[in-house]
């Protein structure tokens, strides 16, 4: 049975496609205006209320304020905060971790999903890791060899000798085991030292089996595009040879908590998709952030917004009010702080560091002893930050150097709220594995008495931890159970 | 068995914005490994030079696997390089040899104004697709599958233009600068499907009249596009395209087709 429905590959692009052809049509008709190259600095709170944004324009490096009735969010996730994900490279937290400033509690930072079938990291060149469609577990076969070090050629491993581990463990689904369950059993074969390819830091993704039973043709009719993605990145041809696959950092369940009218705790900040909370709980599956993106953007918040509008009307504000100079100046403040460190790494070199730190301390499996390193480490690498960083260029041109820099230093302050999350919630759940907490048998441990809640992150200020407040869950139709996937 | 790593002379378009007259600045790119995408490659290059105080190259990127349509080099005067069916984002070392000079070129052409360096502005697209790819209903509930009947030979012919990412490297390849690979993709993915079928000639009429208002060039068959469309999108898009204007004209003028038509110049 297939998941989803497809379109060769690239469902979420084509559905992306049109949604833009919508908005594109709303631009031509002007009731639409698109501002591109521009990036959100700042939010802008008037008495308690989202009033506008204050952006930086990429190109120019004007600083500008933009007074609303009411403010979107739409900005995405945080993966990147690893460095290494497979979010595009312009993805950032900063919009979000921004409005966290202002007043937006941001909910369950520690649950971050690392997909299973991602192309292998193959050397410290790497800039992003390449997502293989998850559609491909429908026809291919996951395995390692069975003996530790066996660094025979993969067709040289005779079937007795290879483990097809999520078939083993997980007879019923198999290869199609949820995406955290297979990330850690990759994790495990890898740890023991099963893992295959020239790092050891891979398993096969095999469509022998597929081919043999439905023919190459077959094959290619439905995934052709990405084995000729893998064959351009690895240079081995996936129809002859099984595949390398490693899981990477994809997508963040946790972001800006919102109600059920989408509306974050400051009234009048919508947040959408995947910059928001809501929906996938502690573990995402298979399709569902496009259908949140669809829902949230079409059927959810042109309802909502209204509401707001009808029972929550503020005076009108424009973008000369004392708040909107406040926050440009803000961000005029910090961009002229980055420029004059002139230190001697660039922001990459730092955020590769931070991605280290993450991946290794809070990445598929979590402890305690990791978490308090980490909770060291950050804060250290961010006083490194401001001391050492060398942003060259002006503002005022087309600075991309300055642009990532701006986005570091907010990675650099969100991944310590990240860590804080992970360490706080102690038991295993979804995306979060906590080694502390697992079954005999290596499955993720919930504590419900404990933990059955989501956890709301306030900003207190510069100088104080932010609190935790919790929102407990409520089962009321389907009730709390542990899935087994045996 | 080739060199795991190379050295190599990079010339690349600097140009600090759009006042600036622009040149060709050599490097040394040296001990790349074969296994980084060309943008890796050029991220190292970045890393150096900000390490030896000068600023970074500026090119366009985002995904980095080859759907995005941000990325936009012209390698050795082909743009995206000259793998076929890639974008540059995926285009991979191993495909150079050990001393090769390579120039790296921004998109040129009238209709999209450099912005700093390798990056250009190519807004203009967005204005062809604003003035007709789309279908104006509003998105809504979903039908039932299967409700509308498509076969399956045109739901591919609409898919084989709906792979277009967007990207320009049609109008960066083409002697005029001419979108009409592109302006033809978005035509072409609503012409073989029932929906959008009401709007069917003010499109065409709409798209061409702003493809020349941008200042793209017109097509004269040389089809240099499709050889490097990292999607492949076939020519016989812009064959469409024309068999759909013709038409448009025949069947006399949509609502509103008059209006646009004369506004852009085209008809």
């Amino acid at each position: 049975m297939s998941r989803t429905f497809y379109a060769r590959g690239q469902t979420g692009q084509q559905l992306l496609l049109g949604a833009f052809s919508a908005l594109e049509r709303q631009a031509g008709l002007g009731t639409v205006k698109m501002h591109p190259r521009k990036e959100m600095m700042d939010l802008v709170v008037v008495d308690g209320h989202a009033r506008g944004i204050v952006t930086r324009d990429l190109v120019t490096g004007d600083v500008q304020a933009w007074a609303a009735d009411a403010v979107i969010l739409a900005t995405g996730g945080y993966g990147n905060t690893f460095f290494l994900s497979t979010n595009a490279a312009g993805c950032n937290v900063t919009a979000t971790f921004r409005a966290w400033k202002k007043g937006a509690g941001f909910a369950n930072p520690c649950y971050t999903q690392i997909h299973p079938t991602c192309i292998p990291v193959s050397g410290e060149h790497q800039s992003k890791l390449t997502l293989m469609s998850e559609s491909l577990r429908n026809d291919g076969r996951i395995w390692v060899p069975l003996a530790k070090g066996d660094r025979r050629a993969p067709g040289d491993i005779p079937e007795q000798a290879r483990d097809y581990y999520l078939e083993r463990k997980y007879p019923s689904y198999g290869n199609l085991a949820p995406r955290d369950i297979s990330s850690r059993s990759a994790k495990q074969a890898c740890d023991e030292g099963r893992g295959v390819g020239p790092s050891g830091l891979g398993v096969y993704l095999d469509f022998a089996d597929a081919i043999g039973r439905l023919g190459e043709d077959a094959i290619r009719d439905r995934y052709g595009n990405l084995f000729q993605m893998y064959e351009e990145i690895t240079g081995e041809n996936g129809y002859k040879q099984p595949m390398r696959i490693f899981p990477a950092v994809h997508y963040t369940m946790g972001g800006t908590w919102v109600d059920y009218e989408l509306m974050s705790t400051v009234p009048g900040l919508f947040v959408l998709g995947e910059a928001n909370f809501s929906d996938h709980g502690a573990n995402r599956l298979g399709a569902s952030a496009l259908m949140q993106g669809l829902a949230d953007g079409y059927f959810v918040a042109p309802y909502c917004i209204g509401n707001y509008f009808a029972t929550a009307k503020q005076p009108k504000v424009k973008p000369d009010h004392e708040e909107f100079r406040r926050s440009i100046a803000d961000v005029q403040e910090r961009v002229r702080k980055l420029l004059a460190v002139k230190g001697r790494r660039t922001p990459t070199s730092f955020h590769k560091d931070l991605g280290k730190i993450m991946w290794e301390k809070c990445g598929m499996a979590r402890n305690e002893a990791g978490l308090k390193e980490a909770l060291v480490l950050i804060p250290a690498l961010r006083e490194e930050y401001w001391k050492n960083v060398n942003v060259l260029g002006e503002n005022e041109s087309y600075n991309v150097a300055l642009e990532k820099a701006c986005r570091v230093a907010d990675y650099m302050e969100f991944a310590e709220l990240l860590v804080m999350d992970a360490l706080a919630r102690e038991e295993s759940c979804g995306g979060h594995f906590r080694e502390e907490y697992q079954t005999p048998d290596g499955e993720a441990l919930r504590n419900d008495e404990k933990f059955l809640h989501v956890a709301v992150w306030e900003y207190q200020g510069p100088d104080r931890a932010p609190a935790r407040h919790v929102e407990p869950l409520t089962f009321e139709s389907v009730h709390l159970a542990t899935r087994s996937y045996k | 068995m080739s060199a795991e790593t190379l050295n190599l002379t990079l010339r690349v378009w600097r140009q600090k914005n759009a006042a600036d007259q622009g040149r060709f600045v050599e490097y040394k790119a040296e001990g790349i490994t074969v296994h980084c995408s060309f943008l890796e490659m050029l991220d190292i290059v970045n890393e150096r030079l900000q390490d030896r105080g000068e600023e970074p190259i500026a090119f366009d990127h985002d995904c980095r696997e080859g759907i995005c349509g941000m990325c936009s080099l012209v390698i050795n005067g082909t743009p995206h390089g000259p793998r076929r069916g890639v974008t540059v984002c995926q285009l991979h070392m191993r495909w150079f040899k050990d001393g090769d000079v390579i120039t790296v070129e921004p998109w040129r052409a009238e209709a999209f104004p450099p912005i700093r360096d390798l990056v250009v502005n190519r807004g203009a697209l967005d204005r062809i697709v604003q003035a007709g790819g789309f279908v104006s209903v509003r998105t809504g509930g979903a039908p039932d599958g299967n409700a509308v009947a498509v076969s399956k030979t045109e739901a591919d012919l609409s898919m084989d233009a709906a792979s277009c990412i967007g990207c320009g490297a049609c109008v960066a390849a083409c002697k005029n600068a001419s979108a009409m690979l592109f302006l033809g993709a978005q035509v072409s993915k609503y012409k073989h499907l029932p929906q959008g079928d009401p709007e069917r000639e003010r499109r065409i009429v709409q798209m061409i009249a702003a493809h020349d208002a941008a200042g793209f060039g017109a097509c004269t068959n040389y089809t240099e596009c499709e050889a490097v469309c990292p999607k492949q999108i076939p020519v016989r898009v812009i064959a469409e395209s024309y068999r759909e204007y013709m038409r448009a004209l025949c069947k006399g003028r949509a609502p509103g087709v008059k209006e646009a038509a004369a506004g852009g110049g085209a008809g």
